[in-house]
């Protein structure tokens, strides 16, 4: 595979870019891989580029049902953060948001990766208590985020209303090193990596059974023949439950759907992400201009990828008393996705009852910003058996009871 | 957007007039149970696509708590009946049988 570089663009300017080679060829399925990851979202992708980049293991296919990052990974508000209250979530957060800083260059692929900071409103007084003290629990964990004032909030961002009658700014967590990426390009980046390193990324395949003998996976049936493999791993969010069927275990995840929205493109006016938990909104501006908005999710168990129209109501009507500016906007297009929610709302990092197949999933509302983290800690698991990533992330953890309680953390928006 | 019929006051209405109460008709295990039954009973759930039983409340109604049997998939209701039951009964599974023939939910089919 040919280098991206400022080189080759000037080479291919030369020539009317005809130069350029197809980003990974679309292959067709062997009999047999070493591994199978199901699911090439950013997760899959991604735990499939460490297999091969961390452990030297590339006989991987990664097959998707659908087409490449066309779920989740094409369908959230790209935002990247680790302030997170938990140890474990803090750990494997930060690690994300660290690969992320180099991941343009890891790939060779531009993710656009925009480290403009990301605050995270405090709007009631339990709030501005609940986030100093993550940002306490945040300094212990090495993750550099801080407490700021409502002078520094208006000062960052000078669209907003600080003293709206119904949810006035009393501070906010504020972590510089947070961002946005191109989340397209995370997918495709990965991708080309994968297949650079031989491994198949195959689209329009859909699983449609999980063969096991004596307890232990022997490979899938798709809707492109049998394929054969030692290891499994299920990287599928929303589609968890129904895999999970397919290899007879149950899990702890309900699949709901969660929206988001963008408005017409405006001139710059925001160069920070931010969230409102209290309100179920957040709100950045991408680099075309528009205003990228994303909400709550719904209350029912929903596959349609459709969401239901009094939520986009509710986070609009909210976020328009805090940021009066953008009631005047029109909203350009809205978009569902299935988001896979666990009972503690943390991820599943896991083995399962069956030999083999290694689950990850459970993200909910907050996979994107933990593509590259949850990649490298997948493949350390499904390699070694074992990840101090992916220790306090186990299916099992629900018999124990030990949670990694970040519903109380974080609010709803993760 | 999803329209749910109250089988107690008849009212018929949009979602926004009813709140979800998740999955139906879970066994419950307290003490004395084993841990994966009590496991199960707290976290594990169908998650179908498709076919789906669950809990909702008519909280800007009458206030009641009943059942719905609906699909994932597409979103449609296949009917609403009474919560004082263990199991959905015959209409409703007809009803389901009519649109999704061999559709299976737990012990139902």
């Amino acid at each position: 595979m040919r280098k991206y570089s400022v080189f080759a663009v000037a080479r291919e300017a030369l020539r009317d870019h005809t130069g350029w080679d197809r980003a990974w060829p679309n292959a067709a399925p062997k009999k047999r891989y070493d591994v199978i990851i199901i699911g090439a979202g950013g997760h899959g992708l991604a735990t499939a580029y460490y297999l091969g980049k961390n452990f030297g293991i590339t006989n991987v296919a990664i097959i998707e049902k659908g087409w490449l990052g066309g779920g989740n990974t094409g369908r959230n508000t790209t935002i990247i953060r680790s302030n997170y209250l938990q140890d474990p979530s803090a750990a494997i957060y930060e690690k994300s948001r660290s690969l992320y800083e180099t991941m343009s260059q890891d790939l060779n692929y531009n993710v656009m990766f925009s480290p403009r900071g990301v605050m995270m409103l405090a709007q009631t007084e339990h709030e501005k208590r609940g986030y100093l003290r993550t940002a306490h629990a945040n300094k212990l964990q090495g993750v550099a985020t801080r407490f700021i004032g409502p002078e520094e909030v208006k000062k960052l961002v000078p669209i907003i209303n600080l003293h709206g009658p119904r949810y006035p700014v009393l501070g906010a967590l504020w972590q510089e090193r947070g961002g946005t990426a191109r989340h397209d390009a995370v997918a495709w980046g990965y991708a080309r990596a994968c297949a650079a390193m031989g491994m198949d990324v195959i689209q329009k395949c859909e699983v449609t059974g999980i063969t096991k003998e004596n307890g232990r996976v022997t490979g899938v049936n798709t809707t492109r023949g049998d394929i054969a493999c030692d290891k499994l791993g299920v990287v599928v969010a929303g589609h968890t439950g129904v895999l999970a069927d397919m290899a007879g275990f149950r899990l702890p995840v309900e699949s709901l759907a969660l929206q988001a929205l963008v408005s017409e493109p405006i001139k710059p006016c925001m160069d920070v992400v931010v969230m409102a938990n209290t309100v179920h909104g957040y709100m950045s501006q991408s680099d075309k201009g528009e205003m990228v908005i994303g909400g709550g999710t719904d209350g029912f168990n929903n596959y349609t990828q459709r969401g239901s129209f009094h939520h986009i109501e509710e986070t609009v009507r909210a976020l328009v008393e805090t940021f009066p500016m953008i009631s005047r906007l029109k909203m350009l297009r809205q978009w569902g996705g299935i988001v896979d929610m666990t009972g503690d709302r943390s991820p599943i990092l896991s083995k399962t009852p069956v030999e083999g197949i290694f689950m990850n999933c459970g993200w909910g509302t907050g996979g994107f910003k933990a593509i590259p983290g949850s990649g490298w800690a997948m493949a350390e698991l499904m390699a070694k058996g074992h990840s101090p990533l992916t220790e306090e992330f186990s299916m099992f953890r629900f018999r124990e009871g030990k949670f990694i309680d970040e519903s109380v953390a974080a609010g709803v928006a993760h | 957007m999803l329209y749910l019929e109250c089988p107690y006051c008849g009212v018929k209405g949009e979602e926004t007039e009813f709140h979800a109460g998740g999955e139906a008709h879970l066994k419950r295990f307290g003490p004395g149970s084993s841990d994966q039954e009590f496991e199960s009973y707290l976290f594990a759930r169908e998650n179908p696509k498709g076919v789906h039983f669950e809990r909702w409340r008519h909280v800007n109604g009458c206030g009641k708590w009943f059942h719905a049997a609906r699909c994932t998939a597409s979103l449609e209701v296949f009917g609403t009946y009474s919560a004082q039951t263990t199991e959905p009964p015959k209409a409703i599974k007809d009803a389901i049988s009519a649109k999704r023939p061999g559709w299976r939910w737990r012990d139902f089919s």
